[in-house]
């Protein structure tokens, strides 16, 4: 393998790991919060243990979201000199400003949230846990700014041998980046509510707190009906977004070698995939493919070959189609997950409804196993984006091939792949199997929170 | 304006904040063994940095993200050419961090110990491989014409560089026990204090061979504020730990490890990354920034959040002042 293939293998290593924490930090976060808030109002004790254990949760999620998030930070210099050396002046102001304004702020407030029971009044404590949540969902934002970017670059001229910005609002205002950040942040709602909704039904299972593990199962459910719906219906829009930009990652997502109109969704296939052009499609839905990519019934998909000799034409020979079977399967794979979660938030709502949501045992088992299906949908969200951009690093303005560092050695990038790998691994499976015990574990009692006080010893749960 | 100049003074307050305020989290890390015995007091020790190590590592997020906005050819070449150290620095830090967060969360005596190495493994290689990069800065590594690094492993491992490493990682634990001393009650505080007055003089010799050495590698011969500032702070902490004077012995080795950094990067000026290869491939300030207008914009957004930050982790640390005492460290879980 090139030092680009490895590379690229280390990037999307490092990312995927450090992708399964953050949509659980800003989905747990924005509960956590809403919870807290739950308590402030009502100083009901039930919603205050509630609070804690699922704050304990997020905390432990947070811990490895942290320190995955500076190899991030870090392999873009490392492993991809040549793109940061030609990005930088565009891509490098929003991670900056991420820095600054996003992730100071989440970080320091959430020391202040988590040793702040009982030391800062109530109303100010509660403000540190919106903040929380609020520098999550900043930080997304500029990181999506980024990537958005890559995808769509705008807001910049060529100059120097290079792209340099020439207007950040523009960045800010770019229809992938609108499109996509609301996106994710969605995916991210309804990976937390999973979460939340998971360990609530393992509770209620074993009738342990059932009346308080109720609660949030409702509050998940609330997040999570409108949310997965949403997250789908912004996906697909954001779909027509990216066939006006990308449309080979559309075109490779479907399988599409000839251009279409109308065009019909392959719900099912065998094949076509790499440079078979003819597969064996089990089950198609007319006309379905047209709505999602264009909005119109009849409306017209570009295929991957006209696409490709349009590339050739415009940017010197090469082959410009993405990897078709991760593209077509990764956008399965996502949307699929993200409907299956959609029906059952819809069972459990009705079951909710009913007020049946108790005794629910066949709901409740497939609630704590579907907390796998959001690691699946995310996972494949990014797969779909990032191998549909392929094989560019910027779209249309420079290739992954060109991006990677020059002093680079093959033995370098496998021994940084070892060594995150491993050590990914050990620390995947430590913070899973704390997450379990701390999800099992029965909610605590309810202390009460003390007047904030100088004097009060501060809880140390080192 | 010269906005290039803006931001590598930026850099530099970035990488100084980041050692005067995690400096001391490292030298907790390295030292919580050392000063308490019990796990108990071991675990007093980490709490006395737990509310506040997160938000001090973003001063490093921030740092080397600055460096990737406003000096992308700088950010690229360092740290591609560092590579094999960083991939050690970055499992240090994933280490450290996780450990310092799940050392507590099993109540099980070889859990906690084997966290509890892996914290003092950590924190002891993160300064120490920081401190070699950063002073390799100044030294100078194998920089082509292209701002391409050609050097091996090897080439990082300058004297100077190592020098710089062990500096600053004396530096950083000493900081670490002065700051015990002024945070924790006994016995740790008193173990904490026994760890100073070992570590002050030699830190203070270090740095005062950490002057002399750069002022060799510089042009002129006189040395400028900086350098004998953090000269002064050393030999000033090494007069204060024996006095007991807690809060100045602690105020000594920050502005130590503060001036210590920003030394180095004021004697690079207007060089960001010398060149050992050739001095007309050195790269600077000049060569290697970003354009005016994306300096500005991000210039505005500093102006607007750091202030902004500044005050509320100051903040927290008011919220924090109080010393812990082992009743502390015996609640919780």
């Amino acid at each position: 393998m090139s030092t680009v293939d490895l590379s690229r293998f280390q990037f999307a290593m490092t990312s995927i790991y450090h992708f399964l924490f953050v949509p659980v930090t800003i989905g747990l976060a924005v509960l956590t919060a809403v919870l807290h808030t739950a308590w402030y109002r009502s100083r009901d004790d039930g919603y205050l243990r509630l609070t804690r254990f699922f704050g304990t949760l997020l905390v432990i999620n947070i811990a490895v979201g942290v320190v995955t998030g500076l190899v991030q930070e870090f392999q873009f210099g490392m492993n991809w000199a040549d793109y940061s050396r030609f990005v930088g002046d565009v891509f490098g102001a929003p991670l900056a400003i991420e820095g600054l304004a996003a992730f100071f702020l989440e970080s320091t407030f959430l020391g202040l949230w988590l040793f702040g029971w009982g030391r800062l009044s109530p109303r100010v404590h509660l403000a540190t846990a919106w903040l929380v949540a609020l520098g999550a969902l900043l930080s997304a934002a500029f990181i999506m700014a980024a990537n958005s970017w890559m995808q769509h670059p705008v807001g910049y001229q060529l100059a120097n041998g290079r792209a340099e910005l020439t207007s950040f609002w523009a960045v800010l205002r770019n229809p992938v980046f609108l499109w996509a950040y609301t996106h994710v942040v969605l995916a991210s709602l309804v990976t937390g509510a999973t979460v939340m909704l998971a360990v609530s039904a393992w509770h209620l299972l074993r009738r342990s707190d059932a009346d308080l593990f109720s609660r949030t199962a409702k509050l998940s459910l609330t997040v999570l009906i409108p949310g997965a719906l949403l997250a789908m219906f912004i996906g697909s829009e954001l779909g027509v977004v990216v066939t006006k930009y990308q449309p080979m990652k559309i075109a490779a997502s479907e399988a599409q070698w000839q251009t279409c109109q109308p065009c019909s969704f392959s719900l099912f296939q065998v094949g076509g995939g790499n440079r078979d052009e003819t597969p064996t499609k089990i089950i198609q839905i007319p006309h379905l493919l047209s709505l999602l990519a264009t909005n119109s019934w009849n409306g017209q998909v570009q295929g991957l070959n006209e696409l490709d000799a349009q590339y050739q034409q415009q940017y010197g020979p090469n082959d410009y189609v993405p990897n078709v079977f991760v593209q077509y399967w990764s956008m399965r794979g996502m949307a699929y997950t993200a409907g299956l979660l959609f029906l059952l938030s819809l069972w459990g709502g009705w079951l909710l409804r009913r007020k049946r949501i108790l005794d629910a045992r066949w709901f409740n088992r497939l609630a704590v196993w579907a907390v796998l299906l959001p690691f699946i949908m995310n996972t494949a969200g990014w797969m779909l984006t990032e191998n549909g951009r392929q094989p560019w690093i910027v779209q249309g303005l420079m290739r992954t091939s060109d991006g990677v560092s020059g002093s680079l050695g093959t033995a370098t990038v496998v021994t940084s792949i070892v060594t995150f790998g491993l050590l990914y691994l050990i620390f995947g499976i430590i913070a899973w199997t704390l997450m379990v015990r701390y999800a099992r574990r029965p909610l605590g009692p309810a202390e009460p929170v003390p007047e904030p006080d100088e004097s009060r010893p501060q809880v140390a749960t080192y | 304006m010269d906005f290039a100049l803006v931001w590598f003074t930026l850099v530099t307050l970035l990488w100084t904040g980041f050692f005067v305020l995690e400096g001391f989290d490292f030298g907790v890390g390295m030292l919580h063994r050392l000063v308490g015995r019990t796990d108990d007091e071991r675990r007093l020790a980490v709490s006395s940095i737990g509310p506040l190590w997160d938000g001090n590592e973003v001063w490093l997020i921030v740092a080397g993200a600055s460096m990737f906005a406003a000096f992308p050819g700088w950010y690229a070449t360092m740290f591609s050419g560092f590579y094999p150290a960083l991939i050690v620095l970055l499992a240090a830090l994933i280490v450290r961090g996780v450990a310092i967060e799940y050392r507590g969360h099993r109540d099980s005596a070889r859990w906690r110990r084997n966290w509890s190495i892996l914290l003092t493994a950590g924190s002891l290689l993160a300064p120490l491989l920081i401190g070699v990069a950063l002073g390799d800065l100044l030294r100078g590594v194998p920089i082509d014409s292209n701002q391409e690094y050609t050097g091996g492993f090897v080439d990082i491992l300058t004297p100077y560089g190592l020098y710089v490493g062990v500096t600053v990682t004396v530096l950083a634990a000493l900081h670490g026990s002065t700051f015990l001393a002024l945070k924790v009650a006994d016995p740790v505080r008193g173990r904490a204090h026994s760890v100073s007055v070992v570590l002050a003089p030699v830190a203070a010799a270090l740095v005062v061979g950490f002057v002399i050495w750069t002022q060799s590698l510089a042009s002129g011969w006189v040395p400028g504020a900086l350098p004998i500032l953090a000269a002064v702070g050393a030999i000033a902490a090494a007069i204060l730990v024996p006095l007991h004077r807690e809060a100045w012995a602690f105020t000594a080795t920050a502005v130590a490890l503060g001036g210590t950094i920003a030394a180095l990067f004021v004697e690079l000026y207007p060089r960001v990354m010398v060149s050992s290869t050739n001095s007309a491939f050195d790269l600077t300030v000049q060569n290697t920034s970003s354009s005016p207008y994306a300096l500005k914009v991000m210039t505005i957004a500093a102006a607007v959040f750091l202030p902004l930050v500044l005050l509320y982790q100051g903040w927290t640390y008011y919220v924090f002042r109080r010393r812990l005492t082992l009743a502390d460290a015996g609640e919780g879980l």
